[in-house]
């Protein structure tokens, strides 16, 4: 049975180089003219989805269809998408008409046909008194209109683009943005969009997929995402946010930077862990502290054009951020409200470390590939699999990798108001997470200690 | 003063450079056997050349034919060879390609003569009669890391989406080598052709260990045996000034062409 509505069906795709997964297990389905944007950092996994669709790279597992026919196994000349690449990659020893009647000349269109159809797209990306010209000879952007028409004149089921716009100026990816959405609309094709810039996949898309580490993270339109980001990573890759740890006391009521607040959130339980984002524009500010939620003194205030930014201390010590039309004056003690719908909970991906171990003898446990001192027990023999827990504010840091017991990479980074959570790679591509007030940067190479005090064993079912 | 001194050391330099080869230029508008004597101004060893009257003139003349055409099925197919081979090690990755880059420029810094000698001893342990076939094997042998060396750089120059846009809008990889990929590569393909064509034309060591015993003769053979029956013939002088001001014009003509292509591309 085919599912008309689905252009492209991408199903369980899993891909590594070496040892390292790429893509983890990755399922989307795309709909029919539908402007879907895979939207994530470098390195997580986006470009080679995409390449894996074109028919450059091979997943290693999983399947894709198109239309409903399995094109896993396809090669890239008989699959019906074209592809915009990232540095236009256009041919350069033929000129702008040669380049774009390249696809349409192999199919043996007639002559009149192909000058038919070369004219139409040259006009669509207003480059028709070009088509003589060099392609060297032409700007960023031109080359980029070229490579847009060169694949759009095949009149592809699909049309992949790979950070298209990355490589011209800030004025003229806006223009670009804008054109590439007029022609989405027109052309009536389904475009898939791969971009590391969160505002240009918010601008553009109807679907964004936010990839992390080879995982999808999140699918939605660009307001959910916004709006709705239902972790924390996807909180704070898209726009600015205040990522605060919480509480869910129960329904509608939630607890965070040490205060109370009403919410729109339901069904988390009573008393649960949870993320909370706060939007740096939904928190208000004002000079009146009486019928205000908290007070907080203003650190900094910058004027951004449109709006200032202000760093404000709460009054038990939390830092946020706020944008305002208003500026206020730094050290003035201001009041805050923050309305219940734009408040927005998620739940926590992971409350403590937690690994699974071997015990080695009384005192000593093996876990990530690493031997550490524990607290002496008898609870357990020698060989025996358990797990391990350990609080994330229990992990220390020290700058030399090799006077830790083991050494790792900070990976990511997350500020948390008062404190920030880190995750740490381990060599052997472990995540350890850890709670620290100290600042690291991404890339620095740490080295990590536990107090065997700290180093939880439960057994292995618990 | 000192503006005095660098003239003079360049001229020096050049005059040191090109004294031989003027010098034999001047002797071949003479008669006279014995290099060094002029017996008067003549053009007659210029057209014994082209007469083919003179001593050993029939084998001189198959000598030349023999240098061209094994120096142009040597690059033809050294340039083939060579392209395939650039691109594959361009498509390899780590250790792999770089024990093949390596292996490939080995050739060129070993001496001709141990090319030559291990050449020859290769064909009599294979029992390979040697003569025409062997010598142009051998050429093909060392022409081709040459032919490599030009065309890699046109490769990692390249950007790698090109090759894949073309297989994109409907290429097999066939066509996508065809249309694309050789147009590409074809300046490089033509300067390692020239270079193998003159490694070709210049060798002396590896032929004259491969060409066996049935009196196959390149140009550089010719002479060499040529010198050592008591003096050379007086026609190579002619012989020898005009393959220099051949290469003269070549060398003028592909500088012309280099300083058009850079006014063009600025």
């Amino acid at each position: 049975m085919k599912n008309t509505e689905n252009i492209i069906e991408i199903k369980n795709i899993s891909k590594s180089f070496g040892d390292k997964r790429i893509l983890n297990d990755v399922s989307i389905s795309v709909k029919r003219g539908e402007f879907l944007t895979l939207l994530g950092p470098s390195g997580c996994g986006k470009t080679t989805l995409l390449r894996i669709l074109a028919g450059f790279g091979t997943a290693d597992s999983g399947e894709i269809l198109i239309n409903g026919k399995d094109i896993t196994d396809m090669p890239p000349h008989e699959r019906p998408v074209n592809t915009v690449f990232q540095r236009y990659a256009l041919f350069p020893h033929l000129d702008v008409y040669e380049n774009i009647a390249f696809g349409l000349k192999l199919q043996k269109v007639p002559t009149d046909e192909i000058d038919r159809r070369v004219r139409r797209v040259l006009k669509m990306v207003s480059m028709t008194d070009y088509e003589d010209r060099d392609v060297d000879s032409l700007s960023g952007g031109q080359q980029q209109r070229v490579a847009i028409a060169r694949a759009i004149v095949n009149e592809p089921k699909v049309l992949l683009l790979d950070e298209p716009l990355s490589a011209l100026d800030l004025k003229m990816r806006k223009d670009m943005q804008i054109e590439l959405k007029e022609m989405h609309r027109k052309l009536g094709i389904t475009f898939i969009y791969v971009t590391h810039d969160q505002e240009e996949a918010l601008t553009l898309s109807d679907t964004i997929v936010v990839f992390d580490d080879g995982n999808i993270q999140q699918i939605g339109t660009p307001t959910d995402i916004y709006n709705e980001p239902q972790n924390s990573f996807v909180a704070d890759f898209i726009g600015e946010s205040n990522i605060l740890n919480g509480r869910m006391i129960k329904d509608r009521l939630v607890e965070f930077a040490g205060h109370e607040f009403e919410c729109v959130d339901e069904g988390f339980g009573e008393d649960v862990d949870v993320d909370v984002v706060v939007r740096p524009e939904d928190i208000y500010i004002m000079n009146r502290l009486e019928g205000a939620q908290f007070t907080a003194k203003v650190k900094s205030c910058t004027f951004k054009g449109v709006h200032y930014e202000m760093f404000v201390d709460t009054d038990k010590g939390y830092e946020l951020m706020i944008q305002d039309y208003n500026a206020f004056e730094p050290e003035s003690e201001v009041g805050l409200i923050i309305r219940p719908a734009d408040i927005q909970v998620m739940h926590k991906e992971r409350t403590c470390n937690t690994f699974d171990a071997e015990i080695i003898s009384e005192d000593r446990v093996k876990f990530l590939n690493t031997e550490w001192e524990c607290k002496p027990q008898t609870k357990f023999a020698a060989g025996e699999k358990v797990k391990v827990e350990v609080k994330f504010s229990k992990v220390e840091l020290i700058d030399h990798p090799e006077e830790g017991t083991l050494a790792g990479e900070v990976h990511f980074l997350l500020y948390k108001g008062d404190h920030y959570h880190l995750t740490i790679r381990t060599e052997d591509r472990d995540d350890i997470w850890v709670d620290t007030n100290d600042i690291w940067d991404k890339g620095d190479l740490v080295g990590i200690n536990i107090a065997p005090k700290d180093i939880k064993i439960i057994k292995c079912d618990e | 003063m000192k503006r005095f001194f660098a003239q003079f050391y360049i001229w020096l330099l050049l005059i040191v450079l090109y004294a031989p080869i003027v010098f034999i230029a001047v002797f071949s508008f003479t008669e006279s056997k014995v290099l060094g004597n002029w017996t008067g101004f003549s053009t007659r060893l210029y057209s014994n050349l082209f007469t083919g009257e003179m001593h050993g003139g029939g084998s001189l003349m198959s000598a030349i034919q023999n240098t061209l055409v094994i120096a142009l099925i040597a690059a033809t197919v050294s340039t083939i060879l060579g392209t395939i081979a650039a691109i594959g090690i361009h498509n390899m990755k780590g250790r792999g390609k770089q024990a093949i880059t390596f292996l490939n420029n080995i050739p060129m810094l070993n001496p001709d003569i141990i090319t030559g000698v291990s050449l020859f001893l290769l064909f009599v342990f294979l029992h390979v009669s040697q003569g025409y076939v062997t010598v142009v094997l051998a050429h093909i042998t060392f022409c081709t890391p040459y032919v490599v060396l030009s065309v890699l750089p046109k490769l990692t120059q390249m950007n790698p989406n090109i090759y894949e846009a073309a297989l994109d809008l409907g290429a097999t990889p066939f066509t996508a080598l065809r249309k694309v990929l050789l147009p590409l590569l074809k300046p490089g393909m033509i300067s390692g052709f020239i270079l193998a064509f003159t490694m070709s034309l210049d060798d002396f060591a590896v032929t004259f260990f491969t060409r066996g015993t049935m009196g196959l003769d390149t140009l550089s053979t010719y002479i060499y045996t040529d010198a050592r029956k008591g003096g050379l013939t007086p026609e190579l002088r002619p012989m020898i000034t005009i393959m220099f001001l051949g290469i003269l014009i070549l060398l003028i003509i592909i500088n012309l062409r280099k300083a058009r292509a850079a006014r063009n591309a600025a």
